[in-house]
């Protein structure tokens, strides 16, 4: 398949991964511990145990997987009001796939539909608007979740229908940005990170500039990664030459589809439709300030949380949960206590368990013969 | 009957249901040996002594009704032959029991009925019983169906997922994902537009000629809901052994790949209605290809992994040369979102 196929050539990840060999090596006699790579996206996540990646890197590095699966990140409170939003007659509630599952305090949308609310999946806003044309005596809400890569195609949609005048469609919008949250990780005071890849979809929409500061003041060198599997290998081997040199930068591997200055039109259709919210709860870190936005008070009769009543009532994550340990790389997933025993993909507990891409989810499914193994046997 | 609907008196067993029955179902059908007036079929029963009754059913409900390559009927004659001939039965007859959606159009419901006939035919594996029930509207989504099967096994046949053994080697008989992706792209909801076809087709007589050819096959299993992983997983897990699966050799169609890239889906889970696994000997894998390559419906069969001694479970040796774990699902799969 053209585009897809020369970026998973075996030959060229080989060649790949002997120089990533070399420069970790030459890394490693400088250190006394693995280097954490942090992969900020879940997309990158997902590739990595796809392809079976963490299996290929030398042991003197290791993946950390960040807190940029969107799914994963909303806390239960949020998902509480989306249920209730779903129950609320006349409503019919839209949202992508696999926001489907993810649990609140009391139940899924998957569960709250089996109950006889009206929750129908779309794979992009402009569906969800077309219902709302298409059923103008119900009322249509999209469930917006996700960062800046599908913050445009929601506050387009929402000028869409503003534009022609659609009374009945609104947005129950979770959306967070990158920057204040990569920020609030590098704050963190247990963080041991040596590095990013940084993410390529998010960046096609806000360009590579405003990272910048990731390499200036916190001195971590930062790639932006595609999500091929070679694009994965070479933004690695990009950040070990930075570190092996001793250079703090932001480089940019995935040239072919992200620009320095970002994309225009969605940055603007974003500043138009939204507004910064003064702080966002997120499962597994806690509050974060200036991590959301909402809509501003233009377009309120888009927003679902000022059209509709909803309980907004903060649920705590699980005391248990050693979400936000594993997701600054202060402990890997299989050291939680509740992995795979309390917490499993079935019955999440915490975050990471709850979409593919949440990276205990990925190592329960995808690595878990690994983990498994690497335990030592019992009699 | 045309331009009519079903109403509630085609299922109150007088006059309409007896219309229903000879005019629309009997003659679609197209077998003379059930002529609608018995409770039961009788069928002759000539097999060497130890030959066994293989016994299946499965019911069908499936949005949209009409996909291209197939329909509910056609899935309803194939997956009940199907699941006799991953037995290593001989299908003999079928049984087709329908429950109708009052409103239902009768036209809608012939064309399906010729689809049944027209499969079971093609088959040579009749329609030999069925009933008719009809639910008031909401109560059903237009039509649900369910088949039963009963086939002939030979005495010396012991297929079983617990015989798989190490060293074996795992065959698949054709192109992964097509059903699963076809469904999901005729349901509309992700506006693509593709050439897809469903896969549906009756396997009986390829997993004839893969026994003929190869008497030591030591199970096969039609991959249809979960796909390939859901069957190699259980059979991973009778037989306690390890299922590798190379990346580089599973038969995956360029658009359903293009559907499954874009959508985030993995091929792997996805249905399939034609396509069976099968676990042979590896000395046993030229002859079994080359019977495979005989018949239409398996002439892409090819040897995608192999089984060894390990923990129980499947895993995908990656194009890249990593490994990853392919588990059960916890349910049905969703689109990702970015």
């Amino acid at each position: 398949m053209k585009y897809v196929d020369e970026f998973r050539d075996p030959q060229l990840a080989r060649r790949a991964l002997d120089e990533i060999v070399r420069l970790a090596d030459a890394v490693r006699k400088l250190r006394d511990r693995p280097l954490q790579i942090m992969e900020v996206c879940g997309g990158h996540t997902h590739a990595i145990f796809r392809y079976g990646l963490q299996d290929l890197i030398p042991p003197s590095m290791e993946f950390v997987h960040g807190p940029g699966c969107p799914v994963c990140v909303l806390p239960m409170g949020r998902v509480d009001d989306c249920i209730a939003l779903a129950q609320t007659p006349g409503v019919i509630l839209t949202t992508f796939g696999d926001a489907m599952r993810v649990p609140g305090s009391r139940g899924s949308l998957l569960q709250a539909r089996a109950e006889g609310a009206d929750v129908r999946m779309v794979y992009s806003p402009a569906d969800a608007l077309d219902l709302a044309r298409r059923h103008p005596d119900r009322e249509v809400v999209f469930f917006a979740l996700g960062f800046e890569t599908t913050m445009p195609a929601t506050a387009l949609t929402v000028l869409q229908a503003e534009r022609e005048g659609i009374h009945n469609f609104s947005l129950f919008c979770n959306h967070i940005t990158i920057i204040a949250t990569i920020k609030a990780m590098l704050d963190s005071p247990d963080l041991r990170l040596d590095g990013f890849l940084g993410p390529g979809h998010v960046s096609m929409v806000i360009g590579t500039e405003p990272y910048e500061f990731i390499a200036q003041h916190y001195r971590k060198p930062m790639v932006i990664a595609g999500f091929e599997p070679l694009d994965i290998l070479l933004s690695l081997q990009m950040l070990l030459e930075q570190i092996h040199s001793g250079r703090c930068e932001v480089q940019n591997q995935y040239a072919r589809v992200v620009a320095r200055r970002g994309n225009d039109p969605a940055l603007d259709a974003i500043n138009s439709v939204y507004e910064l919210r003064e702080f966002f709860e997120w499962r597994g870190l806690g509050s974060i300030d200036a991590s959301g936005v909402r809509l501003r008070s233009t377009y309120a009769r888009f927003d679902a949380e000022q059209k509709f009543s909803v309980p907004s009532v903060r649920i705590p994550d699980p005391k248990a949960c050693q979400c936000g340990e594993v997701l600054k790389g202060v402990i890997k997933p299989w050291e939680c206590k509740q992995f795979g025993t309390a917490c499993t993909p079935e019955q999440p507990l915490g975050a990471l368990m709850v979409s593919s891409e949440g990276a205990c989810a990925a190592y329960y499914r995808f690595g878990k013969r690994r983990s498994l193994s690497e335990e030592p046997a019992t009699i | 009957m045309s331009g009519e609907c079903i109403t509630m008196a085609h299922g109150g067993g007088g006059r309409s249901m007896q219309r229903l029955i000879q005019e629309v179902l009997l003659p679609a059908y197209g077998n003379p040996a059930t002529d609608g007036r018995e409770d039961q079929a009788l069928l002759p029963w000539n097999a060497p002594e130890g030959t066994r009754l293989a016994f299946t059913t499965d019911s069908f409900v499936v949005d949209p009704l009409f996909f291209p390559g197939g329909d509910i009927g056609a899935l309803a004659v194939h997956g009940t032959i199907n699941d006799l001939a991953c037995g290593g039965a001989e299908p003999l007859a079928l049984s087709c029991s329908m429950i109708l959606e009052e409103g239902l159009d009768i036209a809608l419901l012939r064309r399906i009925a010729e689809s049944i006939g027209r499969c079971s035919r093609d088959a040579g594996v009749p329609v030999v019983t069925g009933d008719t029930k009809v639910v008031a509207r909401g109560a059903a989504d237009k039509i649900f169906i369910t088949t039963s099967g009963v086939g002939r096994v030979a005495s010396d046949c012991r297929l079983s997922s617990a015989q798989a053994q190490a060293g074996d080697v795992v065959l698949v008989s054709g192109p992964l994902g097509n059903h699963g992706a076809t469904i999901m792209c005729a349901r509309g909801d992700m506006a693509l537009q593709t050439g897809l076809r469903s896969d549906t087709a009756a396997l009986h007589r390829a997993t004839a000629r893969l026994l003929d050819a190869c008497p030591e096959t030591r199970c096969m299993r039609d991959a249809t809901r979960g796909g390939l992983a859901a069957i190699l997983n259980e059979i991973a897990t009778a037989s306690g052994l390890t299922i590798r699966l190379q990346e580089g050799e599973l038969p995956i169609d360029e658009q359903t790949r293009g559907v499954c890239e874009l959508l985030g889906l993995d091929p792997l889970y996805l249905a399939n209605e034609g396509v069976f696994a099968a676990i042979i000997p590896a000395t046993a894998a030229d002859r079994a290809l080359h019977a495979l390559a005989q018949d239409p419906v398996t002439r892409h069969a090819r040897v995608v992994g192999n089984v060894s001694s390990g923990n129980p479970g499947l895993v995908l040796q990656t194009g890249m040369g990593g490994e990853r774990m392919l588990d059960l699902l916890s349910g049905e799969q969703l689109p990702r979102i970015c």
